[in-house]
C-alpha cells in the first residue's frame, strides 16, 4: 500500500514537474528541454570554461559522481580541476575553505546533504566567519557547496533529509534552493561566482524527473530575490525547491474551490527578501509556509515570526506552516511525514475560512 | 547464548550421515568428540608493531560445516534480498555483503555473544551471524512489523541487543568512536569482554577514526578496530582515496594486524588474539582484505570502476564458501552432494523466511511519532485530510 502510495506521489509529481514553471525564460535564446541534473552539469561546465581558477571535487565527482551531475567535466577539464577527493566530509569543506582563501572558486560536492553534518564545524565556524573575524583581511567568497537534499520517496533516514535551516541560523553563509532545471542552472553560477560562501541544496527528487527549457548560453539568477510564480489574492503561499510543485499543485487545487493563491519561490533563504513576501501578504492578508524539513525550528519558523512582527495588523488569520513531522525522517510512513498537497490544501481552506 | 544455541542447533540439523559416522570414531579426542584438524591459513598475517599468530588454526569437522552452511545462508540472504529490492518490495537503500561473509563469521566464532560489535550499514549478516533470524532480517528490509527493529530502521539500522550487536549505522565511520565508548563500559565491568568496532576502506580516512585511535590508545580501551576493506569506498579504489591503503598500519602507535579476509579461518585466528590483546593491551587494528561482489548499493551496478575479470577472478580463487567447500571435502568431512544438500536446505529456508516475512503486516501508523523521546512530544499531528491518522502524542 505504502508503495503505491508513494508510486503516486511521484507521478503527481512528474506531471508537475514535467511541466516546468520557470516564468523568467528568455525564450529568444536557444533553449532545449532537459533535466535537472543536466542543468546543473551546464552550470558547472560553464563555470569551469569561464574561470580558469575554478575547481570542482568530491566523492566519485570524477566519473561524473552518483546523481550524474558532474559528467564529462574530468574529460575536458582535467583531472587537476575536476577530482575526486577521499570520503571525509570534514576534510573537503575544510580543504574547499582553504582553496576559495587563495581567490579561487571552490565548487565542493557533498555526496546528500544527510552527511553534511561531519563537515557542519567548518562551514559553520570556518567558512561563515573567516571574513567577518580576519577584518575583511581574508575571505573565502569563492567557496559554493552543492549538497542534493529532500526525499526521494524511499531514501529513509539518511538519503531523505533538508538540513537547509541550520545554516540559515548561520550569518555569513547564503542559502539557495532552486526548483527547477531553469532556475538550478541560473541560480548555481551566480552562487559560484557571488563573492560569499554559499551553500547550494538541490532538490534530488526533481534531478531527473523536472525536465523544462534551459537557455544554453551562461546567465545567472539573481540572489536573495524571491520570485512569484502564480499572482493571486486570497492567500499568500510561501515555499522553496521540490516543495513547489507541490505548492503549485494545491493551488491549482484550491483554485477549482473559487480560492486564488498567490505563490512566491524564496529561491535564496539567507539573506531573504523579506519585501516580496510581506508585498504579498499585505495584498492577501494570509501566509502558509511549507517546507519539509520538521516545523518546529524550520526556516518556516522565521518567516512567521518576521511577517508576524511586520504586518501584524494586516494578518486575518494565523499563519500556517505545513513542514515535515517533528521526527527523524521515516523509512515508513513517508506520505505521512511530508507536507502533502491535502494537508497544505486543508490548511488553505482552514486559513482563508479563519 | 540462546543465540549461539540456536546456531549450533542449525549447524548440527544440518550434519550429513558421514559426520555421525566421524563421531563415533573412537579415536576421536577432542572435548566435542571430533578430531580437530589444524588448517594453516592461505596467506601470512603481517604485523605492524606486533608479532602475528600462529598461521596454523584448530578446527572441527562440525565447524567447517557450520562455517559452510551460515556462509551459504549469508551469500543466499543477500542474493534474495537483490531480487526483492528490484521488485520494489525493499525500499530506501540496500546495501549487499555478499563476498565478505568470512570476516562476518570468523569473527563470530573467536568471540562471545557478551562481547560487542557495531558496524555501518552493510550490516545484514553481521546481524544474522549474531544470531539473528531471516525472518526478522526480511521483515527488517521490508518495513515491516516484525523485523528486528520494528520496520522503523530497514536496511541499514538493524540491531540485536541480547547478542552485543550495536548495530548498523548510517553515517560513514561514525560508528568507530561509539566503539571506543562501548569498549570504556566493558573495562568498567570487568568481564573480559571486548568491542569490535567495524568500518570500511572509505570510512577508514574520515577523521573521526584518527580520533577514535587516539581516545582508545589513550585509556588503553579494550576495542578492536576491524577495516574491511573490500578495496572500493562506492566507486573510488583504495589507491584513489588513500595516501597508505595498509589501513592495519594506519593506528601508527596502535598495533595491526592484516589478514586474509576471504579465509574464515585466519579471521578466526585474528579475531581470537586481538581480543586477548586487546584485554591485555589495548586497542589494536585489524585488516580484513575481502571483497565484495556486490556494487556499494543497489543503484550501483558495481562495474563501471572494476573490471569483470577481477570480479570473476576474485570468484574463482578467493570465494570464502568455496574455500571451504574444498577443505571439507579434502579432509572427507562432508562429500559434494552433501554439500549440495546444504545448500538447497539453505535455499528453501530463505525463501520460507521471505514468505514468512511477507506476512508481517506494516506497522502501525502509530508508530511513525513513537521513539522520538522517551517520551512522545505531546503534540497534535495529523495525515493528509486531518482525518486519516490523528493522534496526540502521550
Amino acid at each position: 500500500m505504502a508503495t503505491a502510495m508513494a508510486l503516486r506521489v511521484i507521478r503527481r509529481k512528474a506531471s508537475i514537474a514535467a511541466r516546468g514553471f520557470s516564468s523568467s525564460c528568455e525564450a529568444e535564446k536557444a533553449a532545449k528541454p532537459i533535466n535537472l541534473f543536466s542543468a546543473i552539469n551546464q552550470a558547472l561546465h560553464i563555470a569551469l570554461d569561464t574561470d580558469p581558477r575554478a575547481y570542482v571535487f568530491g566523492e566519485d565527482v570524477r566519473f561524473g559522481g552518483v546523481f550524474r551531475c558532474t559528467t564529462g567535466l574530468a574529460d575536458r577539464f582535467g583531472r587537476s580541476r575536476v577530482f575526486n577527493t577521499p570520503l571525509c566530509e570534514q576534510g573537503i569543506a575544510g580543504f574547499a575553505i582553504g582553496l576559495a582563501a587563495m581567490g579561487n572558486r571552490a565548487i565542493a560536492e557533498i555526496q546528500f546533504a544527510d552527511y553534511i553534518y561531519p563537515a557542519f564545524d567548518q562551514l559553520v565556524n570556518e567558512a561563515a566567519k573567516f571574513r567577518y573575524r580576519s577584518g575583511n583581511e581574508f575571505n573565502c567568497g569563492g567557496l559554493t557547496i552543492r549538497t542534493p537534499y529532500g526525499a526521494v520517496g524511499h531514501g529513509g533516514h539518511y538519503h531523505s533529509q533538508s538540513p537547509e535551516s541550520f545554516f540559515c541560523h548561520v550569518p555569513g553563509l547564503k542559502v539557495v534552493i532552486p526548483r527547477s532545471p531553469q532556475q538550478a542552472k541560473g541560480l548555481l553560477l551566480s552562487c559560484i561566482r557571488d563573492p560569499n560562501p554559499s551553500i547550494f541544496f538541490e532538490p534530488k527528487w526533481l534531478y531527473r524527473l523536472a525536465v523544462e527549457e534551459v537557455p544554453e548560453h551562461d546567465y545567472m539568477l539573481p540572489l536573495s530575490e524571491a520570485e512569484v510564480i502564480r499572482q493571486g489574492s486570497d492567500i499568500t503561499l510561501v515555499g522553496w525547491g521540490a516543495q513547489l510543485s507541490v505548492l503549485e499543485q494545491a493551488c491549482v487545487e484550491a483554485a477549482k474551490e473559487g480560492i486564488s493563491c498567490e505563490l512566491i519561490d524564496l529561491r535564496t533563504l539567507i539573506p531573504w527578501d523579506k519585501e516580496t513576501v510581506e508585498a504579498s501578504v499585505r495584498k492577501t492578508g494570509k501566509l502558509l509556509v511549507s517546507h519539509e524539513a520538521p516545523v518546529t525550528g524550520g526556516f518556516g519558523a522565521e518567516i512567521s515570526a518576521s511577517i508576524a512582527e511586520s504586518c501584524f495588523l494586516r494578518l486575518e488569520a494565523p499563519i500556517a506552516r505545513i513542514c515535515g513531522l517533528d521526527t527523524p525522517f521515516p523509512l515508513v510512513y513517508e506520505q505521512f511525514y511530508m507536507p502533502t498537497k491535502n494537508k497544505i490544501l486543508d490548511a488553505i481552506k482552514a486559513t482563508v475560512n479563519y | 547464548m540462546a543465540a549461539a544455541a540456536a546456531a549450533r542447533r542449525l549447524s548440527a540439523a544440518s550434519l550429513p550421515l558421514r559426520h555421525h559416522h566421524l563421531l563415533l570414531r573412537p579415536f576421536a579426542s577432542s572435548a566435542s568428540g571430533q578430531p580437530p584438524i589444524a588448517v594453516e591459513t592461505s596467506v601470512p598475517f603481517t604485523g605492524h608493531k606486533i608479532e602475528p599468530p600462529s598461521r596454523l588454526v584448530d578446527t572441527t569437522p562440525s565447524e567447517l560445516l557450520s562455517f559452510f552452511r551460515d556462509m551459504s545462508m549469508m551469500r543466499r540472504m543477500e542474493i534474495a534480498a537483490d531480487s526483492l529490492y528490484k521488485s520494489k518490495l525493499i525500499r530506501g537503500f540496500c546495501h549487499l555483503y555478499d563476498g565478505q561473509e568470512a570476516v562476518a563469521i570468523g569473527l563470530e566464532a573467536a568471540i562471545t555473544k557478551k562481547d560487542a560489535i557495531i558496524t555501518a550499514y552493510r550490516d545484514h549478516c553481521i546481524f544474522l551471524a549474531r544470531g539473528g533470524s531471516l525472518v526478522e532480517s526480511y521483515a527488517e528490509l521490508m518495513g515491516r512489523r516484525s523485523g528486528c527493529s520494528k520496520g522503523k530502521g530497514g536496511s541499514m539500522h538493524f540491531y540485536k541487543k541480547d547478542s552485543g550487536f550495536f548495530g548498523g549505522h548510517g553515517i560513514v565511520g561514525a560508528q568507530v568512536p561509539l566503539g571506543c565508548g562501548l569498549a570504556f563500559a566493558q573495562k568498567y565491568t570487568k568481564e573480559g569482554t571486548v568491542s569490535f568496532a567495524l568500518y570500511g576502506d572509505g570510512a577508514a580516512n574520515q577523521g573521526q577514526l584518527f580520533e577514535a585511535l587516539n581516545i582508545s590508545a589513550l585509556w588503553d580501551l579494550p576495542v578492536i578496530l576491524v577495516c574491511e576493506n573490500n578495496h572500493y569506498g562506492m566507486g573510488t579504489a583504495e589507491w584513489r582515496a588513500a595516501k597508505s591503503p595498509a589501513y592495519y598500519k594506519r593506528g601508527d602507535y596502535v598495533p595491526g594486524l592484516k589478514v586474509d579476509g576471504m579465509d574464515v579461518l585466519a579471521v578466526k585466528q585474528a579475531c581470537k588474539f586481538a581480543k586477548e590483546y586487546a584485554l591485555q593491551n589495548g586497542p589494536i587494528i585489524l585488516e580484513m582484505d575481502t571483497y565484495r561482489y556486490h556494487g556499494h548499493s543497489m543503484s550501483d551496478p558495481g562495474s563501471t570502476y572494476r573490471t569483470r575479470d577481477e570480479i570473476t577472478g576474485v570468484r574463482q580463487e578467493r570465494d570464502p564458501i568455496e574455500r571451504i567447500r574444498k577443505l571439507i571435502l579434502s579432509n572427507e568431512v562432508a562429500t559434494a552432494s552433501e554439500l549440495k544438500d546444504i545448500e538447497k536446505e539453505v535455499r528453501k529456508e530463505v525463501d520460507d523466511a521471505i514468505a514468512q516475512a511477507k506476512e508481517s503486516p506494516m506497522p502501525d501508523p502509530s508508530e511513525l511519532f513513537t521513539n522520538v523521546y522517551a517520551k512522545g512530544l505531546g503534540a497534535e499531528v495529523f495525515g493528509a485530510d486531518r482525518k486519516e491518522v490523528k493522534a496526540v502524542l502521550p
